[in-house]
């Protein structure tokens, strides 16, 4: 049903392949032609099938869950299925990858349809062979059964022939009730090669007459090369070219060691620009000094300027959190090879659309002379949504015209991220003589970093603008300032500082009036029913109110990509040092595909939220960032790992994304623990108990 | 540069390479083995893990001149198939997420096991707390290096 092109680009001769549309985000049309077929399942003759996929794997389960979508309505043998990451193709829409927990949410009705497709033509072919009717046939386990007389056909036998059959108008989708696959654990489809070593993630990419680059690159951001030395590099064992570039120069060489050394020894003169001066204290004073002025209006319900003005009881406070780096554990790479006549880029990148586009920008050739061959992430958080290495690594392989590996060190990492930006936010509130609140206020001051419409950047007041609790009267404004340090997403992208502010305060309202923060909570969600089940959930499964001796507890919810979560941190502090012992999540993600990887990715996301809270904090002076490894940008370990109990909400409802649902709960719920503990509000991150 | 001989995963080689580069980017841009991983380049992650004599060394910081004549074992030599009881125990617990950390965690834990074959938790926490891994599979790796003490001592896989 494919044209031949499409075959040869898949690399797939004979059997069955089955073309249909993943939308690219929520927000995409339903209606879809046959041109813009974005995703393809292949039945090979072999009996395996391949489904191609759109996306990248970065330790969220991608390669298994969408298999299972798929395998669910094929009726295939769950291990005759195999996953390929395509190259890009205009096929695969505008955004091809990884982005905004998306996966799931994009892919479940279609690949499940998909797989109907698929199983209706080999069902199809089948009858054909037997000469009876489709309704005496059944699929089951990679074969097609004739119900009357117990003859089976395995799908291989099959592909060849429902290649020809017309692929059907409509199909039904099983009742969730009898899926044999969704809703239980399979392992992980990636763990085998995981664990010896042989999972290509980007920076394992080899190819004959490779060569190995690292780039030396100015310290103060918007800075430029002036000049430089490379005498001393190239009498270096192993180095081969130092090129200038235009994001600093590179060191190319035998091996990825022997460019940095060659780099340990290069000399270059920066102009530093305008930004030299920038430090965590002028940004501070920067944000501080446009709070005191109104901003661009974000969100508004009522009059809270009026009701503030009329309050019994009037609440005010400041909160702020820290510029932070993404730091997977694979660091930023790319190999490309640029030729006359096209380029290959092999990179662990989270939107391949975006790679490509920078290297055919770079290069000047057609986009379609660019393939993009996508490899594993060694994590990505947002950081691989970036292609600023990718247009490095062109760059110099344009330069020495054979294949060249660009690695980032960690200190490359921490000090030329995209980071999540530092941000300021004052909120007022109004109490009732009964002590609910009236009316919030809050004034986010956060440089922009998703995208401006009428003066409001949705990234930066998200988390804020869309409170869940019922107040009356509620006003969010907004101020956008030019801080000149790079920023972008990173994991929950706005809700990550922004559900520790509103949580926090929400915190500090319920504790003005001694009033306990679940109850508090709860009686401001009646428009919330999710949210209130999971806040409920998580006080029950957590024993809330009944703390052990010398343990302490915080709650905070929150409610983003689709899902819906509680969280219940308990901590300690002994002899001055804060422990959290335990966190109770409760998650109520819509229909659950499997629910190993979503206890897998609370737990992850935890951990990365509370290594944030704890320890997350890019310190800027003279214009750079004083972090260099993880001795200075220490992240959380082992031996401070709390327990972690995910609850699953059982829900029919569609799937919620995952990956970046329990993040930004746990800076809040820790805070307000500590608060139950010692009465000391924590407004500002990371978490310091003696500030 | 100087020809420098150890054995590799049970077979002997010669790389002749400037001695003080480190064992990692022998292993990974000279020999091709690219299961060990570059994190940090300072020994604070772990990442790039291997065995040398039994003992677990951060390879990004140990000079190749310094393992001549060794024996140094890497993920790929661990099992010819994954059957290490520790590496049956990251699947039977499904530790891996993104997995770039993960060779690193294993041939520590590994090393761990071989010291002490029935770790306490603060026996665990001492030795993996070096270990990084960002996509937070602490709890699970805990799990597992239990039940591959466990597996250990049952005699169950390779080695």
């Amino acid at each position: 049903m494919l044209n031949s092109n499409r075959r040869e680009f898949l690399g797939t001769a004979g059997g069955l392949l089955v073309g249909f549309f993943l939308p690219g985000s929520d927000r995409a049309g339903a209606d879809v032609e046959s041109d813009k077929l974005n995703a393809f399942v292949h039945v090979g003759t072999d009996d395996m099938v391949t489904l191609f996929i759109h996306k990248a794997e970065m330790g969220q389960g991608t390669v298994t869950s969408l298999s299972m979508l798929l395998a669910e309505e094929l009726e295939c043998d769950w291990k005759k299925i195999r996953t390929e990451f395509p190259g890009v193709d205009p096929a695969f829409g505008p955004m091809m990858g990884v982005f905004g927990s998306m996966s799931i949410r994009t892919s479940w009705d279609p690949l499940r349809k998909a797989g109907a497709s698929a199983r209706e033509m080999l069902i199809a072919a089948a009858a054909d062979k037997w000469s009876v009717a489709k309704s005496q046939c059944r699929a089951e386990n990679s074969t097609v059964i004739n119900t009357a007389t117990g003859a089976r056909l395995s799908y291989g036998s099959l592909a060849e022939a429902a290649s020809k059959v017309s692929p059907p108008a409509g199909v039904t989708l099983k009742d969730p009730a009898k899926f044999k696959l969704i809703g239980t654990s399979p392992k992980r489809r990636d763990t085998p090669d995981k664990i010896v070593g042989r999972t290509q993630f980007g920076i394992d990419f080899r190819t004959p007459g490779m060569l190995y680059a690292v780039v030396e690159r100015c310290p103060v951001f918007e800075g430029k090369v002036a000049s430089f030395d490379a005498s001393k590099t190239k009498a270096v064992d192993g180095v081969k070219q130092v090129v200038q570039i235009s994001s600093g120069v590179a060191v190319i060489a035998d091996s990825t060691w022997a460019a940095m050394e060659g780099r340990k020894v290069l000399k270059v003169q920066f102009d530093e620009g305008s930004r030299a001066q920038t430090s965590n204290a002028s940004l501070q004073k920067m944000f501080a000094e446009l709070a005191q002025k109104p901003g661009a209006e974000a969100r508004k319900r009522g009059d809270a300027e009026a009701a503030l003005q009329s309050a019994a009881k009037k609440i005010e406070a400041v909160y702020e959190a820290p510029y932070l780096a993404h730091a997977p554990m694979e660091p930023l790479n790319c190999t490309a090879h640029v030729r006359p006549d096209g380029c290959d880029v092999w990179a662990s990148t989270q939107i391949q659309t975006a790679a490509r586009e920078v290297a055919a920008q770079i290069t000047g050739l057609p986009r379609d002379k660019v393939k993009v061959h996508t490899l594993y992430l060694g994590g990505g958080f947002g950081r691989r949504g970036g292609s600023d290495y990718v247009g490095e690594a062109v760059e110099i392989a344009k330069a020495v015209g054979v294949p060249v590996k660009l690695t980032w060190t960690r200190d490359d990492d921490l000090q030329h991220d995209f980071y999540r930006p530092a941000s300021y936010t004052r909120f007022t509130a109004a109490l009732d003589s009964e002590g609910w609140p009236s009316a919030l206020a809050a004034r986010i001051v956060c440089p922009a970093f998703g995208g401006m419409r009428n003066g409001v950047d949705f990234a930066a007041v998200e988390g804020i603008a869309d409170l869940a609790y019922d107040v009356p009267h509620f006003h969010v404004d907004y101020h956008a300032p030019d801080a000149g340090i790079p920023v972008s997403f990173w994991r929950s992208v706005g809700y990550s500082q922004n559900t520790f502010f509103v949580e926090s305060f929400i915190d500090e309202l319920a504790a003005a009036n001694g009033k306990d923060p679940v109850e508090f909570r709860r009686r401001m969600l009646k428009n919330s029913p999710r949210l209130a089940a999971v806040l409920d959930l998580a006080a029950e499964k957590s024993g809330w109110g009944k703390p052990a001796p010398g343990r302490f507890r915080g709650v905070a919810l929150t409610n983003n990509i689709g899902s819906f979560k509680a969280q219940v941190a308990e901590i300690s502090i002994d002899k001055g040092k804060l422990r959290v012992h335990r966190v109770t999540c409760a998650v109520d993600c819509g229909h659950v595909v499997h629910p190993g990887i979503v206890e897998q990715q609370i737990q992850s996301g935890i951990v990365y939220g509370l290594s944030a809270a704890l320890k997350g904090n890019i310190t800027i002076e003279r214009g750079r960032v004083m972090e260099q490894n993880f001795d200075r940008y220490d992240v959380l370990r082992i031996d401070e790992m709390p327990v972690i109990d995910v609850h699953i909400v059982a829900s029919s409802n569609a799937p919620g994304g995952i990956g970046e649902a329990s993040t930004p709960g746990i800076a809040p719920a820790v805070a307000n623990a500590l608060f139950a503990a010692t009465g000391k509000r924590i407004r500002r991150l990371p978490i310091r108990l003696e500030a | 540069m100087a020809a420098i001989k150890f054995i590799l995963n049970g077979k002997p080689h010669t790389v002749d390479v400037v001695p003080r580069m480190p064992l990692l980017w022998v292993l990974r841009d000279t020999l091709g083995l690219t299961g060990t991983k570059f994190g940090c380049g300072m020994a604070l992650c772990g990442a790039c893990t291997v065995h040398v004599d039994g003992q677990a060394m951060r390879s990004c910081v140990t000079p190749v001149a310094s393992v001549a004549g060794k024996k140094i074992i890497t993920i790929e030599g661990l099992s010819p198939d994954g059957s290490h009881p520790v590496q049956r125990a990251w699947v039977a617990e499904e530790v891996s997420q993104c997995g770039y950390c993960q060779p690193g965690q294993i041939m520590t834990a590994v090393a761990l096991l071989e010291k002490t074959p029935n770790p306490t938790d603060a026996d665990i926490d001492e030795v993996m707390r070096n270990n990084i891994c960002r996509c937070g599979t602490y709890q699970a790796l805990r799990k597992a290096v239990h039940l591959a003490a466990e597996l250990r001592a049952k005699g169950e896989g390779h080695a």
